[in-house]
């Protein structure tokens, strides 16, 4: 499983961070800040199938392989 | 009260009036109505105004600076005077390009890290009144005004650098603004917001600190300083959006759980679903609705708004369409997908949002460990606010001390 995510879909809403905090960071103004590049550990599919279900804006797809 | 009662509402699909008593006791119901019978209702009212009911419409609107402004987000019977693209609080009611600019520099006082170090003082906050509820003996507590409505004016109060003891003066500029909007008449100046903030910016230009008003006053824009009604003005919305949304999301959490034993037990004995319960609680009883005022002519929805006519944002009835949402008008206390909208969508998504959700959390935690039983003492006691955010005002409890 790989995360795309939209930086330019992002408004901050912090939803992927809460859920997923070893998937995703946040910078200094509270948008998302990815924290894996490339294949997700399998311990954390759940996590990342929570945060893309659950971000407002669209801005995390997670892609199976 | 307003000045004069609001007229009852023939029809709501063509005669809407969120203002009025009826519309703050009935919101979720009438939405609920309106997006079956009628997905865009409108009413003459104010001038002219449009409410859409469907997500997809709300996200569209939301996300639409060419046709729809954000000059005027408080359903008005006159038109805001601001001009854009700055208007009478920035951001919230300023346009692009001019919107980027004004938003960025307070992202880094609400990002989730920096909202960390308020946490101490909301909880500070709600053990003392608590233990002032305990104190007290009474078996019947009015929750919303004894709890609810303290929290988020002690946290924006001490961001500001404000005194404490100005919470009351804030709820009454609230109360006019947001809760009858344009239907109060104040006649003395020194009795408005505006000149409150006047006062006290002069007063911090002295004796600069290191508190974000402060902070505002030292900005500037490109080596520019703010403008005073730049500063004054965001420091309006902060006091202004911050407190009666906050006080609503928490009253209504409290309102649930108060009804649901089942809810209160699986928050107590769940840990792990209070993240979840915080975000149903959000969706669910979601305070606010914002507006636009049409900039060029759209059509939404198969309607035809026109320059100058007013729409509503309703986040609350975004959050509980069925197309999207599974089971929409179900409370899932531990719904795992869930995308509310609650602090809106694009680019004037909520800058307090984490704010507001750690306030709410950590009060939702201490009351529940402070009162893990309570009921509702009249159901029918209950009133909730009028206007573009909803919560309850008045709510009594019986609660076993």
């Amino acid at each position: 499983m790989k995360i795309k995510y939209d930086r330019d879909a992002c408004q901050g809403h912090n939803r992927c961070y809460m859920l997923a905090p070893e998937l995703f960071d946040t910078d200094d103004e509270g948008y998302a800040i990815l924290l894996v590049d490339g294949e997700i550990p399998s311990e954390l599919e759940e996590k990342a199938r929570l945060a893309a279900d659950n971000c407002p804006e669209f801005a995390i797809e997670v892609i199976d392989d | 009260m307003p000045d004069v009662p609001r007229p009852p509402v023939k029809d709501w699909a063509t005669d809407f009036d969120h203002t009025h008593p009826d519309y703050a006791a009935n919101a979720p119901a009438i939405l609920a109505e309106l997006r079956e019978t009628c997905p865009v209702a409108h009413t003459d009212r104010f001038g002219g105004a449009w409410l859409p009911t469907r997500h997809d419409d709300v996200a569209r609107i939301a996300k639409d600076h060419e046709h729809f402004s954000s000059q005027g987000i408080i359903i008005t019977d006159w038109r805001p005077e601001e001009p854009a693209p700055m208007g009478y609080a920035p951001p919230i009611t300023s346009d692009p390009p001019f919107h980027a600019i004004a938003r960025r520099f307070l992202l880094e006082f609400f990002s989730p890290k920096a909202i960390d170090g308020w946490e101490e003082t909301a909880r500070t906050t709600c053990r003392e009144l608590i233990a002032q509820i305990k104190e007290s003996g009474e078996e019947v507590v009015d929750v919303a005004t004894a709890y609810a409505q303290h929290i988020p004016v002690r946290v924006i109060a001490d961001m500001l650098d404000l005194p404490r003891e100005d919470g009351d003066k804030f709820r009454v500029f609230i109360h006019r603004i947001l809760e009858e909007p344009g239907q109060n008449t104040v006649d003395d100046w020194g009795e408005t917001l505006d000149f409150y903030l006047q006062e006290k910016i002069a007063e911090r230009r002295e004796n600069l600190g290191d508190d974000l008003m402060s902070y505002l006053i030292k900005a500037d824009i490109e080596g520019m300083a703010l403008l005073d009604e730049h500063v004054r003005g965001t420091i309006a919305l902060l006091i202004i959006a911050g407190i009666d949304t906050t006080w609503s999301a928490l009253g209504s959490s409290l309102w649930h759980l108060a009804q649901n034993p089942d809810h209160r037990r699986r928050w107590t004995e769940d840990p792990a679903v209070q993240p979840f319960a915080i975000e149903e609680f959000l969706r669910f009883y979601a305070p606010v609705t914002m507006a636009r005022l049409v900039a060029k002519d759209v059509e939404i929805g198969g309607c035809p708004m026109h320059v100058g006519d007013w729409t509503l944002l309703s986040f609350p009835a975004a959050n509980r369409d069925p197309d999207a949402f599974e089971r929409a008008d179900e409370f899932i206390i531990d719904r795992q997908r869930n995308r509310h909208s609650a602090f809106g969508l694009g680019i004037h998504r909520c800058i307090g949002s984490n704010l507001a959700r750690m306030e709410l959390r950590v009060a939702l935690e201490e009351w529940m460990a402070a009162f893990p039983d309570f009921e509702l003492a009249d159901p029918d006691a209950v009133t909730w606010s009028t206007g573009q955010v909803r919560g309850p005002r008045r709510m009594p409890f019986r609660l076993p001390h």
